[in-house]
């Protein structure tokens, strides 16, 4: 079996036509899910048990199930209701880009809100009692010192879990989305041939992936530009 | 001295604190007039750094009562937060906030607790950072700044706060011993200048020379209160005279 060079050549430029779905569904999967996230930390945290349990329950549910199942039940299950169907988000659930989205929404959500929490009980408690002697209120403690010393703390895991959800959205070819995965598909099964196909395929993604991580690389060092000593003292 | 040296600024009484079933203060009773300097020493696990969290509430007592000018802590937040903008803390670890420059670290509470405006909190902030000799540091972030340096930072910035009250829990503990004598320095200045002042310190040079009163502890109860001379020379009890053995022996 050889190697066709001359397929690759042909069908990455189709590939690469998936490419606007895929950020698509990266970035407002992302967005949304951080956004998520964001409330089930402040659930999570809130020290109060009728919060805090919903939150760890979704959570449970959501890391403890694959995520392709998820994907397939919006997808073929919640437009079985009537209720979806005649609510104002059948629009973008009758769409199977908007299911996607809404699965690895709910997905990413799930990890980075515990990713999140990590970073918040990274903070020092010292901190807050200097904040709290300071009389500040939990509000100000909790906007001016763990929000952005946790942010930084988090950032590397969560830098793991932006990755970890662009490689998700693969999954989206499973409900028709032509993402670069979707017409990797197409193209094999024209052509078959998975080989030459799958690794330009995998490629491409290694190349989007070494930009997420630059990326991070870049915000990480801005946000920990005061943990360096710049001047060494006497 | 003048009138209003007389005046109860901290009372303590029968103030009792557990930690679960260990009991760390058993009834404390303690009056802190204004401009008194108080140095609270004792072994480790004495009670001591309980009792002046207590102060500010950092630590909530179970029994007792403690008025700080007149306000009694209770669990109301409100009144928690108005206390503790009276109260200033130095602590043994600094906690200066690692993501600020020092001066945002003095300007921060200014603006956000005391509501100053921006420029007027920055103005106070040098004020403060050339009082604890190290205006030049003002750019740079607490982790470039040595020790000794940080903790001057951290009394500037509860100063910032013009507190009535200084508490110091064992400010000079975590310092190398050549920077243990600039946070002395700036505390006696601050002593001089009639502060109100408790501090946590196994640093005997400044009780005797600052301290109107020692307070020794163990065991979570005060054992001996007395002016420095009279601690120093003629200590009453025991357990007093076990511990000052132990720490001026060398």
């Amino acid at each position: 079996m050889s190697f066709d060079l001359h397929l690759i050549v042909e069908s990455l430029p189709v590939m690469m036509m998936g490419l606007g779905i895929t950020i698509k569904l990266l970035i407002i999967s992302g967005v949304l899910g951080l956004v998520l996230a964001i409330f089930l930390l402040l659930m999570r945290i809130s020290g109060k048990w009728y919060l805090n349990f919903p939150a760890q329950m979704y959570i449970y549910v959501f890391r403890g199930t694959p995520i392709l199942v998820q994907i397939f039940i919006v997808y073929y299950g919640l437009p079985q209701f009537e209720v979806v169907r005649d609510s104002v988000f059948w629009p973008i659930l009758r769409e199977p880009t908007g299911c996607a989205i809404l699965a690895l929404s709910l997905n990413t959500g799930a990890y980075v809100s515990e990713i999140l929490r990590g970073g918040v009980l990274g903070v020092s408690k010292g901190l807050l009692e200097a904040g709290s002697a300071l009389g500040m209120s939990a509000y100000h403690k909790f906007v001016y010192i763990t929000a952005p010393i946790a942010t930084r703390l988090a950032l590397p895991a969560y830098s793991n879990d932006v990755i970890s959800l662009l490689k998700s959205t693969a999954l989206a070819s499973t409900i028709t989305i032509a993402d670069m995965t979707g017409i990797a598909r197409t193209i094999v099964a024209d052509t078959y041939a998975p080989y030459e196909i799958f690794i330009s395929l995998a490629i491409v993604y290694l190349i989007f992936t070494f930009g997420i991580q630059k990326l991070f690389g870049l915000i990480e060092r801005y946000l920990g530009r005061y943990t360096i000593r710049e001047q060494p003292h006497e | 001295m003048n009138d209003s040296t007389n005046k109860t600024l901290i009372t303590m009484e029968g103030v009792t604190k557990f930690f679960g079933p260990f009991q760390a203060l058993k009834n404390i009773n303690l009056k802190v007039r204004k401009g008194e300097k108080i140095v609270v020493c004792g072994p480790s696990g004495s009670g001591k750094s309980t009792l002046i969290r207590c102060i500010n509430r950092l630590e909530k007592h179970n029994e007792g009562q403690i008025l700080i000018d007149g306000k009694e802590l209770t669990d109301q937040v409100k009144d928690i937060n108005a206390v503790r903008r009276e109260v200033g803390m130095v602590f043994q670890s600094f906690n200066l906030f690692p993501h600020m420059t020092i001066l945002k670290n003095l300007m921060l509470a200014q603006q956000l607790v005391r509501k100053i405006s921006k420029t007027e909190a920055k103005d106070t902030a040098i004020k403060y950072l050339e009082r604890v000799k190290i205006p030049e540091q003002a750019e740079k972030y607490p982790i470039q700044l040595s020790g000794g340096q940080q903790q001057r930072v951290a009394i500037a910035r509860a100063l910032c706060m013009k507190p009535k009250i200084m508490l110091f829990d064992e400010p000079t503990s975590a310092l190398d011993p050549e920077m243990i004598n600039e946070v002395l320095e700036v505390m006696v200045d601050l002593a001089k200048e009639g502060m109100t002042m408790i501090c946590v310190t196994h640093e005997m040079g400044f009780a005797r020379s600052v301290a109107d009163r020692v307070i020794f502890m163990d065991m979570g109860e005060i054992i001996e209160e007395a002016p420095p001379k009279e601690f120093f020379n003629n200590p009453q009890n025991t357990r007093t005279r076990n511990f000052l053995s132990q720490i001026l022996s060398h």
